[in-house]
């Protein structure tokens, strides 16, 4: 019948599996794997004697080791553990608060919306670092604390971004018509406007898997974050940056900390590509 | 005892909000009546309060927009009624057509899913199976080709006609006592326009179905319609059968709708336009907003608005309705 069926099959890659998006998710799943399987082939027990204190790189510790003479490599790889599940939790948290605040503020309207989004514009006029600085601070430090304290940083992001959304599908046609078929305004809300104002959200979660990785070594590099003797590559970066010629104590997470970013910002960009063809 | 008229609509305004405190005077007591089966065209200019009106009864516009007046469905009254109560009318009793069926279908939920979701508002006791199953049959209604592979697919499989189409039933999904389309075939090209134009008249023919239809097409009005009511800046001015109306218009402004339309079996250089362009709704000229472009304007025209009489066995609103002026395609010198 059509042309396709006759033609022979060809290894041909779908659509969407541009570049970025590959990359992206190679640097992601490999992490994810990593972090979940990490236990049974690392080198060194993480938080155990590797060998001498500060033995740069070699066969049997390839990135060394640190003040402590544990294994730099392990550490890192371990290091995903605590910033994959961390990153995972602040942004389901803040995803979950801000696109529900931000969805009521835009469709409802009115006082509510006035009051969120006044308290999401304070949010917003902090510097993300120091308002979380200031949270964990208060809380004490800890990962939790810094866990908790990012997502009250972040989540008035998707408040704001959920909200301009709905703003903008609401005066969609279909929504009039679902009004006029007698639908009520949680059916509207819930059937004819959230499906069509996810594909920014998801896009911009991606990518602020990256920067809640950051924002959570940094916690840790100043020392709110994880406690010693946690592998955790903003505590183990602090360790390593008094020690100028010994680079690789810093350089194994710092490393990583690059590729996860880098990782998730190339699958953020591929998935704004394919869910949102007009920004292109 | 008869049964009280499907639609009754008495001394309707419909006022916007602009800046605060002006009011911009949409549509100005408009009184139409619609029986059963019957079709009525809504025509008019662009910005005329056609639409106006029409989102009006179905209680769609937005807060900002003062209703005053009196529609009545059934004998019961639609105006300043809650939301909840407006909701067991709308697409119950009283269907709605967009204009754009591009737009008006939600691209994320298969198109049969969307006709089953119409029902479902109205009788929650519908299962999702039997929801999709009467998709099915009114796709079958508004001669949709196999409907049942039509209905699980999306909106953007679908063509334009195809689309409309769907609208279509999911406006007849409870089947309604009342159906308004609000220009349904503007955006359709001329041979689909026919076919969907036939498809509500079989609709209301076999289902003693009230229609609206609201367009400024006179030619699909003159081929469907039974009735006819033209608007001008907010108001009615003429309103009657579409025959008698359209042959003998009694409102100038009705008369220089016709004159122009391009005749078939003339041949003309210039259409002939009505000088001039519709007043602004925050400037309207006094008594007559069509005075300044009107051919047989006196004085009185220019003071007195005038107010809806029943001439002919129709509703007129003009000073000289009566007068039987010859209104000649000369035009008035004092028209810019």
């Amino acid at each position: 019948m059509s042309i396709s069926s006759h033609s022979l099959p060809t290894m041909r890659l779908p659509q969407w599996a541009t570049a970025p998006v590959m990359l992206g998710g190679f640097i992601v799943i490999a992490w994810a794997v990593i972090a979940l399987t990490i236990h049974w082939w690392a080198p060194y027990d993480p938080t155990m004697l590797a060998g001498r204190r500060f033995s740069p790189p070699d066969a049997t510790n390839w990135l060394g080791t640190d003040a402590l003479g544990r294994d730099v490599f392990s550490r890192t790889l371990y290091g995903v553990r605590q910033s994959l599940p961390i990153a995972l939790v602040v942004i389901v948290c803040s995803v979950t608060i801000g696109t529900t605040l931000g969805a009521i503020a835009g469709y409802v309207g009115g006082v509510f919306d006035e009051i969120i989004m006044r308290f999401v514009d304070v949010t917003l006029s902090f510097p993300p670092i120091l308002l979380a600085m200031a949270v964990t601070a208060s809380l004490g430090p800890g990962l939790e604390n810094a866990a908790i304290a990012m997502v009250v940083v972040w989540w008035p992001i998707y408040a704001r971004l959920m909200r301009a959304q709905v703003l903008a599908v609401r005066e969609r046609e279909h929504v009039e018509a679902a009004v006029a078929s007698g639908a009520g305004p949680v059916r509207i809300l819930l059937k004819h406007i959230l499906p069509l104002c996810w594909s920014p959200i998801i896009v911009n979660a991606t990518m602020d898997f990256g920067q809640i990785v950051l924002l959570t070594a940094s916690l840790s590099f100043i020392g709110l974050g994880a406690v010693p003797p946690t592998p955790e590559w903003g505590q183990m970066i602090s360790e390593g940056a008094l020690q100028f010629y010994r680079w690789w104590i810093a350089a194994g997470p710092g490393m990583a900390i690059l590729s996860i970013v880098l990782g998730f910002n190339f699958l953020g960009d591929g998935l704004r590509d394919i869910l949102d063809p007009r920004s292109q | 005892m008869s049964t009280p008229p499907l639609l009754t609509v008495e001394g309707l305004n419909v006022a916007f909000e602009s800046r605060g405190h002006f009011f911009l005077p949409a549509v100005r007591s408009v009184d139409f009546t619609i029986g059963d089966g019957e079709i009525m065209g809504l025509v008019g200019e662009s910005g005329s309060g056609k639409s106006a009106t029409m989102m009006a009864v179905m209680g769609l516009l937005p807060p900002r927009a003062r209703v005053t007046g009196s529609v009545k469905f059934r004998g019961e009254e639609l105006i300043g009624r809650g939301e909840r109560f407006l909701r067991r009318f709308r697409g119950a009793r009283i269907g709605m057509i967009f204009q754009d069926p591009m737009t008006t279908l939600n691209p994320l939920l298969s198109v049969g899913a969307q006709i089953a979701e119409a029902v479902r508002i109205h009788d929650r006791s519908v299962s999702a199976r039997a929801g999709m199953e009467r998709a099915v049959e009114l796709l079958e209604l508004v001669a949709m080709p196999s409907p049942r592979q039509r209905a699980s697919q999306y909106p953007h499989e679908f063509s334009g006609g195809m689309r409309q189409r769907a609208v279509i039933a999911m406006a007849m999904a409870n089947d309604p006592q009342l159906l308004i389309a609000d220009e349904p075939t503007t955006a359709l090209d001329v041979t689909i326009q026919a076919q969907i134009m036939e498809l509500l008249q079989r609709l209301c023919s076999e289902r003693k179905m009230g229609l609206v239809l609201v367009t400024h097409d006179l030619g699909v009005v003159a081929s469907v319609a039974n009735k006819v009511a033209v608007m001008y800046a907010g108001r009615l001015v003429e309103c009657g059968e579409v025959t008698d109306t359209f042959q003998a218009p009694l409102h100038p402004y009705t008369r220089a709708l016709l004159d122009s339309l391009p005749k078939l079996e003339e041949r003309v250089a210039r259409l002939n336009a009505i000088p001039g362009a519709p007043p602004s709704l925050a400037g309207l000229p006094s008594g007559c907003a069509f005075h300044p472009r009107c051919r047989i304007a006196t004085d009185r025209c220019t003071l007195e608005d005038p107010v809806l009489r029943r001439i002919r066995e129709r509703d007129v609103a003009c000073h000289r309705a009566d007068e039987n002026v010859p209104m000649t395609l000369a035009v008035p010198e004092d028209v810019p």
